[in-house]
């Protein structure tokens, strides 16, 4: 008894026994309870061929995308505590948030970390691309993949009218016009010009689909809280939902696929 | 026993369609109201029309004191005042007025209008629109900015494109 390390003292404490109800990681049962008895863990494949996971074969792009996108969350949360998206006060707290705020370097960070995960998201289809890992089994994962790729691009977008500065509003004001030229829901896009009757336009600039996006016929003060609610809740939420659901079906595939 | 055969195989699908359907339709009026909840009844944007005073307020040449508020240049020459948009007819930017060289120029792509708004640099494809603008029996310039004329469809020479002055 009194030869019992302080780490198997630790270990017999009824608050870690509480806490892993496995043993010690030392044998492949209690190794693969870990990362079944594990909320996060249990999307993550029970066991992988250490050939899958090769830097040279998966470059980790997966990975780093993910790593990013929670260093985006975390410092996305602290800059919430600084930032009113309101015309009045928008672009003066993106200034204070350097000026006033203790490490000013926290946007830089939320900003260039925005940069690489547009990146590292693209080098990651890249590589899936170019290992064949979009073919069955995986190719609904691939789809997936597809719309997340889509709303990483989308988080991009809402983020960078946030700074309400003249490069945001011209570029979201040029960004929305794309908006505009939808087919049939857009007021100058293919079919619109169809829908009239008589004096009547059915679709307009007051109830196309980028006055749903802005919130009104420009970019204003709407906008700037239409895109901050998007940036800041709706496109995360359904990220995260997304993500869960593509690292559970990678395990549910058959894991990442192995070299060749 | 007749209890637990009151509800037979049929039956119980017949049952599990209706829940389906009823729960397809709370899903499709969920997203339709949500969907209807993004369109605000009302706005704060600048009304469509506006009353720009009387044509002896303006001098030959570009006005710019609608240009803010309403999105509109008021160009007085060759003896007609016209309601000239400012948005881009490339991708939507607001083109400033250079009275030096005589042209509107586009920040965002480098697009560049004559003082009439016919395009002849940068991207633009096409010149930029005019409004219509009639005058009121009581002699005030009314523009309307939900009627546009489009220079190369051949609108310009309608009659509520301009007016004389």
């Amino acid at each position: 008894m009194a030869d019992k390390g302080l780490a198997q003292k630790v270990r017999d404490t009824q608050v870690w026994k509480s806490i892993f109800r496995h043993g010690p990681p030392d044998n492949a049962r209690n190794r693969a309870a870990v990362v079944a008895g594990n909320v996060f863990l249990h999307l993550h494949p029970i066991k992988l061929k250490k050939s899958g996971v090769e830097l040279g074969y998966t470059w980790c792009m997966g990975g780093l995308t993910f790593f990013i996108f929670l260093a985006l969350a975390v410092t996305g949360v602290l800059l919430m505590f600084y930032y009113r998206p309101t015309a009045e006060y928008a672009f003066n707290d993106i200034v204070a948030m350097r000026e006033h705020v203790p490490l000013g370097i926290m946007r830089e960070i939320h900003r260039w970390g925005a940069h690489a995960m547009v990146i590292t998201v693209w080098l990651h289809m890249f590589r899936v691309f170019m290992t064949g890992s979009y073919k069955p089994p995986r190719e609904f994962n691939w789809g997936v993949g597809v719309i997340l790729l889509v709303l990483t691009m989308l988080l991009s977008f809402t983020g960078y009218l946030l700074p309400w500065d003249q490069l945001a509003i011209w570029a979201i004001a040029v960004g929305a016009n794309m908006a505009k030229a939808t087919p049939l829901v857009g007021h100058g896009g293919p079919g619109a010009a169809f829908a009239v009757i008589g004096d009547f336009v059915m679709v307009s600039d007051k109830n196309d689909v980028r006055y749903q996006l802005l919130g009104g016929r420009f970019v204003g003060e709407p906008a700037l809280l239409r895109f901050y609610i998007l940036h800041c809740v709706f496109i995360p939420l359904v990220v995260g939902t997304l993500i869960a659901v593509h690292f559970w079906r990678v395990r549910k595939d058959g894991g990442i696929s192995a070299p060749l | 026993m007749a209890d637990k055969q009151s509800l037979n195989r049929r039956e119980f699908f017949s049952f599990l369609t209706v829940g389906w359907v009823a729960f397809s339709a709370a899903c499709a009026g969920l997203a339709s109201m949500a969907l209807r909840y993004s369109y605000p009844n009302v706005n704060f944007e600048p009304e469509m029309d506006f009353l720009a005073g009387r044509p002896t307020d303006y001098e030959a040449g570009v006005d710019e004191r609608w240009k803010n508020g309403f999105g509109v240049w008021m160009i007085k020459r060759d003896g007609i005042l016209v309601a000239l948009s400012n948005i881009c007819t490339h991708l939507g930017c607001v083109p400033n007025w250079l009275p030096a060289e005589l042209k509107f120029k586009c920040p965002c792509h480098g697009s560049g209008f004559y003082m009439n708004g016919v395009n002849f640099e940068g991207p633009a494809p096409r010149p930029l629109e005019r409004f219509r603008i009639t005058m009121t029996p009581d002699g005030q310039i009314l523009v309307d900015k939900t009627r546009i004329f489009r220079q190369e469809k051949g609108e310009w020479n309608h009659p509520d494109s301009f007016i004389r002055v």
